[in-house]
């Protein structure tokens, strides 16, 4: 069971058989069923202790580390695949990461919350307040999304460190999915990229 | 502590004896005629042989790694922590082997045994054993007990040391192997420790150029020493200032005075100093600390990557943060290079004041972790 949509984009774009990294893989439940559905070798880096010991509990090898200064422990080309999901917006220096997760896996997939997604402007436009909601219920100055971004800003940054994308889905709320594909900076509320070095 | 007979107890255990006739060379050109070794076991081999587990023991351990000798002992074995029914090692389904190392002074042949063909120990004589002897001679073990390939092995330090060597030197002997609080060589701060502690064994009058016991005489001072200096690098400055802080002893309360202020810390430290010095031998303690001097698992090959790209197992390594003596980061060298190598690994670092006696003492979050990990080894 998956309840998070950008993760089901992911479980699809994930070739058989593959190896893949899962950064920030929490308690190991996804990766998991990489491994059950997909027959994926999966490897986890995962902070949190608690969440490790139930990664490890199901099978999973999880190496502990902090993915903003932990990525140099890998090999170049080690996976087919490097996950990230909606774990983009947490790290320290975002670009950095990215720029190794290309080199460490052939491709990379990243899920992110879409920053430019209209409720959010809204909410800044009348308010002028931070947006919060139900899926950013945190204050600015105690959540853990210190680097929100938008759809447009990501493919930006993607244009600067050399990186193609593949492939990009995008997540909608009810109704929306057609403007979402449409515009999807505006309508997206997250986003699923699919991407790899230039030239590769 | 009293020793553990509740339901996770492996309970009473009898050490057993291996002899082997046929001659053992070690690295260093030397040959021991016949040997023998002694070990414990726990639980029982299945019919497969799926699901033997070796413990090897560290510096100053013995194959007495769990339950208890006889009803009177004060201590149950060094790790009964995890090795027992329903604890990490579990010997309801796991049967667990350890042996006292090569060289060893619990039973094992070592200095405090005689030479062959006389009643004279063998003393400064025995020659010295590395790691890698010792996975030799506890394959001739796992042979002798009809095992042919380990479920896991399992140490802790040098014991860890041990682990990793087996996993190169025989890979399709290895499915799993545990390596906690290890490193793949010793620094140079390391290898200092060790030379201090050498230093107080070796200038001790009674050591008598290693040839004590033949002359009655006992190296306590100097063993004690060493084990101070020893057991001081095993602690960390944090877990230290919470155990003792700077309170004295009960009986040394005058600040007035002639009495004697004796601080709780160096109560312990003298404490486990003259406890260590009638029970562990000194040769041993001088051949253990050079054999984990000498100790390089890239021996041989171009490097660490290359040297674990033969191994076939599954690792486990756990590091413990306030660990100094073997650091995390020497966990992370070997993480790294297995990473590089492609093998399958698990690394976690316990955060701790434990220091390096991490690997022995309760910790929630490192008991359930080596539980759940172990929970995959001897499954096949």
């Amino acid at each position: 069971m998956i309840n998070r949509l950008d993760l089901k984009t992911v479980l699809d774009w994930v070739p058989e058989g593959c190896s893949v990294l899962d950064l920030g893989c929490g308690d190991g439940a996804f990766l998991q069923r990489l491994c059950n559905d997909r027959h994926v070798i999966g490897v986890g880096v995962e902070i949190d202790a608690d969440n490790l010991i139930s990664a490890v509990q199901k099978g999973l090898d999880v190496i502990q580390e902090d993915i903003n200064d932990g990525l140099n422990c890998f090999p170049n080309h080690r996976f087919d695949v490097v996950m990230l999901t909606h774990a983009l917006q947490e790290l320290t220096h975002p670009h950095i990461a990215l720029a190794r997760m290309v080199q460490i896996g052939k491709q990379a997939i990243v899920s992110f919350p879409n920053f430019g997604h209209w409720f959010c402007r809204m909410h800044l436009g009348f308010t002028g307040r931070m947006p919060m909601s139900r899926a950013m219920p945190r204050n600015w100055y105690d959540t853990p999304n210190i680097h929100f971004c938008t759809v447009r800003d990501f493919e930006a940054l993607c244009l600067e460190l050399e990186i193609d994308i593949i492939e990009r889905a995008t997540i909608a709320g009810s109704g929306q999915h057609l403007l979402a594909k449409i515009w999807p900076n505006l309508f997206a509320t997250s986003a699923v990229y699919r991407i790899c070095r230039s030239g590769q | 502590m009293k020793p553990d007979l509740s339901a996770q107890s492996v309970g009473l255990v009898t050490p057993q004896v291996a002899h082997f006739d046929t001659p053992f060379q070690l690295s260093n050109g030397a040959t021991l005629d016949q040997h023998q070794l002694i070990f414990e076991t726990y639980g029982e081999l299945n019919a497969s042989g799926t699901n033997a587990v070796l413990i090897c023991h560290a510096l100053s351990g013995s194959h007495h790694a769990a339950g208890i000798h006889d009803a009177t002992e004060q201590r149950p074995g060094w790790w009964d922590l995890a090795i027992g029914p329903g604890k990490p090692i579990d010997t309801n389904r796991l049967f667990v082997v350890c042996s006292n190392n090569l060289g060893g002074c619990d039973g094992s042949t070592g200095p405090n045994t005689p030479m062959p063909g006389t009643s004279t120990p063998w003393g400064s004589q025995f020659p010295q054993p590395q790691v890698r002897d010792w996975v030799r001679s506890q394959k001739l073990l796992a042979e002798y007990l009809g095992i042919s390939r380990w479920a896991a092995v399992v140490g802790g330090s040098l014991g860890g040391m041990q682990a990793l060597q087996w996993a190169i030197d025989f890979p399709d002997w290895v499915e799993h192997c545990v390596a906690l609080a290890s490193a793949p060589g010793l620094t140079a701060q390391n290898i200092a420790f060790n030379e201090i502690a050498r230093h107080a064994i070796l200038s001790d009058p009674d050591f008598r150029g290693g040839n004590y016991l033949a002359q009655d005489a006992l190296p306590v001072r100097g063993v004690a020493l060493a084990r101070m200096v020893g057991h001081l690098t095993y602690m960390s400055a944090d877990g230290m200032s919470d155990r003792f802080g700077r309170e004295l002893r009960e009986e040394s309360f005058s600040r007035d005075g002639d009495q004697e202020r004796v601080f709780q810390v160096e109560s312990y430290l003298r404490h486990q100093g003259a406890r260590f010095s009638t029970r562990f031998d000194a040769n041993t303690y001088v051949l253990m600390t050079r054999a984990l001097d000498l100790f390089d698992l890239s021996e041989g090959y171009t490097n660490l990557t290359t040297a674990l790209s033969r191994a076939e197992a599954n690792f486990l390594l756990l590091s413990f943060s306030s660990d100094w003596r073997f650091a995390p980061q020497r966990s992370i060298e070997i993480r790294d290079a297995l990473m590089a190598a492609g093998k399958a690994v698990t690394c976690a670092n316990i955060q701790t004041d434990n220091g390096h006696d991490g690997f022995l003492l309760p910790h929630q979050t490192y008991e359930r972790l080596l539980a759940e990990w172990m929970q995959r080894v001897g499954r096949s």
